[in-house]
């Protein structure tokens, strides 16, 4: 799968243009009747869009909080709540990470994984079984755990763009072949200390290293949701500059942003974002290219006001909404990574097929 | 003034530009002219601050461009390059209003308004406004960039290679505008031009480029003459003058 990437963004101009342009064929029915704006509609199609997400999305916290509930509501909804947080804030932290590097490298099929993200966190997880066995893994803190798997994921992005950004132009594509040579490294070294460890410890392991939305960490999820509050407001602070920078690296210096810099400032965001929901619930890094590419698809324009909350609302209703069907009509039979992964393949398939038929 | 003082740029062992010293002028249509590989471009670039230069510096009426912050040098100098590649989907207003960006950082005052409706005007863009960028034709993403361009109202406009992918008919469009927003606005005009022969109509200054270092420059007086012509591009060019103008014939 990430070959496939890979192979069309070697070429950036090419493959960029050829996707934004058919992206856009795709609304022209719609165009159409708002042609020339001359008059508006009560309202506009992005308000329409982010007005019915909310109300799916409040519509799946709702059933997520209250179907099938038997006993003292207290706990049930004390119980549910801190799970609905994790979802929520799982779904955020994809959404906005995956549209921001979309952003930043000028791009609509790369995520954060292409960075070697996700295979980073795998391979930290291998290594302190593999050198501190399997007690090391339980005895910690799990607090100290993720605090400690935060720093070395941000100190690697950083150490990936120091070094990048000291070339120039298409230095983001670089970082992105770079991240595909890293991610396989990452992959091949879990693997091959995988392959050594014994059955035992390789099981505990696996089990830490799926995607589990079950059995979070109350005391984890206070400090991911401190974390993501403070990213949240850095990241609102340049909410001004996405959109300039969804331009381009030469139209955004032309406009005056300190391009550099607030990249960088941004990547580490991203950094942040992913580590956060890598931490709590593993590697569920396909989910984020499917609500990113559903987002910018329904919201029709490019702006980042209607694009990242819609962003967030469609992974809430995927998260949550897919948590209570997993929950309540599949009897937990089958983890909800793998619905995500199921439906996030058929999306795609759809959106590329779609794209070639053109 | 643009000074550009012993300017260099190797990208390994080749060296792209070659200690270029020049000081383009204020007002008029500076054309750029050379062969393929000359640097022109990468000169472009480094004046712009788009590409950092290994040696040497660029001022801007006094401001050094990899000294100054990027906001107050975009109030001064814009730079519009031949792609344009983006993901981004946006209409032509939303494209054009970007140009007020370096002084409303995204806060649309009416002020601001007002240049964005006078720049899509100045463009004859207005019927086409509310479209989408990717519903256009190459000329008229072409004349909807230069508005986005205007817009940013500067003293120092930019333009590689602007008559690229345009037909004979929205070239000369093209120049013409330039020409009018030169005069009747203004402003300095800076660009990469690869006809001579639209460079030798428009232009009030030449600068001529080889192995990256400036061949050439003057007047369209100067530059327009066989031997300098000649001595650039290393084929016979011969420069006869018709209705006034001075018209370079290479084709034979």
């Amino acid at each position: 799968m990430q070959g496939d990437f890979s192979s069309r963004d070697v070429i950036p101009a090419k493959a960029g243009t050829s996707v934004s342009a058919n992206g856009g064929s795709r609304f022209r029915g719609n165009d159409t009747e708002r042609g020339d704006g001359a008059e508006r509609k009560r309202f506009s199609r992005p308000a329409m869009v982010l007005i019915t997400l909310t109300a799916l999305a409040l519509l799946s916290i709702a059933l997520f909080m209250t179907l099938d509930a038997k006993g003292s509501w207290s706990f049930v909804l004390s119980f549910r709540g801190k799970k609905l947080l994790s979802l929520v804030l799982v779904a955020y932290a994809v959404a906005v990470s995956t549209v921001l590097f979309q952003t930043v490298t000028n791009n609509r099929i790369l995520t954060p994984s292409i960075m070697g993200f996700d295979a980073l966190y795998v391979l930290i997880k291998t290594a302190v079984v593999f050198f501190f066995g399997v007690s090391a893994l339980v005895s910690i803190d799990s607090q100290v755990q993720f605090v400690v798997e935060l720093l070395v994921m941000v100190g690697f992005s950083f150490l990936l763009f120091r070094w990048l950004f000291l070339g120039e132009e298409r230095s983001l594509h670089l970082l992105v072949l770079v991240g595909i040579v890293f991610g396989i490294l990452f992959r091949s070294l879990s693997q091959l200390m995988q392959r050594m460890l014994d059955p035992g410890a390789f099981n505990v392991l696996q089990d830490t290293l799926f995607a589990s939305f079950a059995t979070t960490d109350p005391t984890l999820l206070g400090i991911a949701t401190v974390i993501v509050a403070i990213t949240s407001f850095v990241g609102w602070r340049l909410m001004h500059t996405y959109d300039v920078l969804s331009l381009g690296r030469a139209q955004a210096i032309n406009l005056g942003v300190d391009y550099k810099r607030t990249v960088a400032v941004i990547l580490v965001l991203v950094a942040i974002l992913v580590s956060v929901s890598t931490a709590l619930v593993g590697p569920v890094t396909f989910f984020g290219l499917l609500v990113a590419t559903l987002a910018h698809s329904l919201i029709g324009n490019s702006k980042h006001l209607y694009v990242l909350p819609a962003a967030v609302l469609l992974g809430v209703i995927a998260l949550v909404g897919g948590q209570t069907l997993l929950e309540r009509v599949f009897a937990f039979d089958t983890a909800l990574s793998i619905i995500i992964e199921f439906l996030g393949g058929l999306v795609f398939i759809v959106l590329v097929l779609r794209r070639s038929a053109r | 003034m643009i000074i550009t003082s012993d300017v260099s740029k190797s990208y390994g062992e080749s060296t792209v530009v070659d200690g270029v010293s020049l000081s383009l002028p204020r007002g008029g249509i500076t054309s750029i002219i050379g062969p393929n590989g000359a640097g022109k471009s990468t000169l472009l670039s480094m004046v712009s601050r788009l590409m950092a230069m290994d040696k040497g510096s660029v001022t801007v009426d006094g401001l050094d461009v990899s000294k100054t912050p990027g906001d107050v040098l975009a109030r001064r100098l814009s730079i519009l390059r031949q792609d344009n590649h983006m993901t981004a989907r946006l209409t032509v207003r939303d494209l054009v209003s970007f140009g007020r960006y370096p002084y409303s950082k995204g806060r649309l005052t009416t002020d601001d308004k007002v240049h964005i409706d006078e720049a899509i005007g100045y463009l004859d863009l207005t019927a086409l406004s509310g479209r989408f960028l990717d519903e256009l034709s190459g000329g008229q993403r072409q004349r909807a960039f230069v508005a986005m361009v205007l817009c940013q109202d500067t003293d120092y406009v930019l333009l590689d290679e602007p008559l690229n992918n345009l037909d004979m008919k929205h070239a000369m469009g093209m120049m013409k505008l330039l020409q009018r927003a030169a005069s009747e606005l203004g402003k300095t005009v800076v660009l990469v031009l690869h006809d001579i022969n639209f460079a030798s109509w428009y232009s009030t200054h030449i600068v001529a480029m080889k192995h990256g270092k400036v061949a050439a420059q003057g007047s369209v007086d100067e530059m327009i003459r066989p031997d300098v012509l000649s001595s650039v591009y290393e084929m016979d060019i011969a420069v006869h003058e018709i209705a006034g103008q001075r018209i370079s014939v290479y084709y034979g």
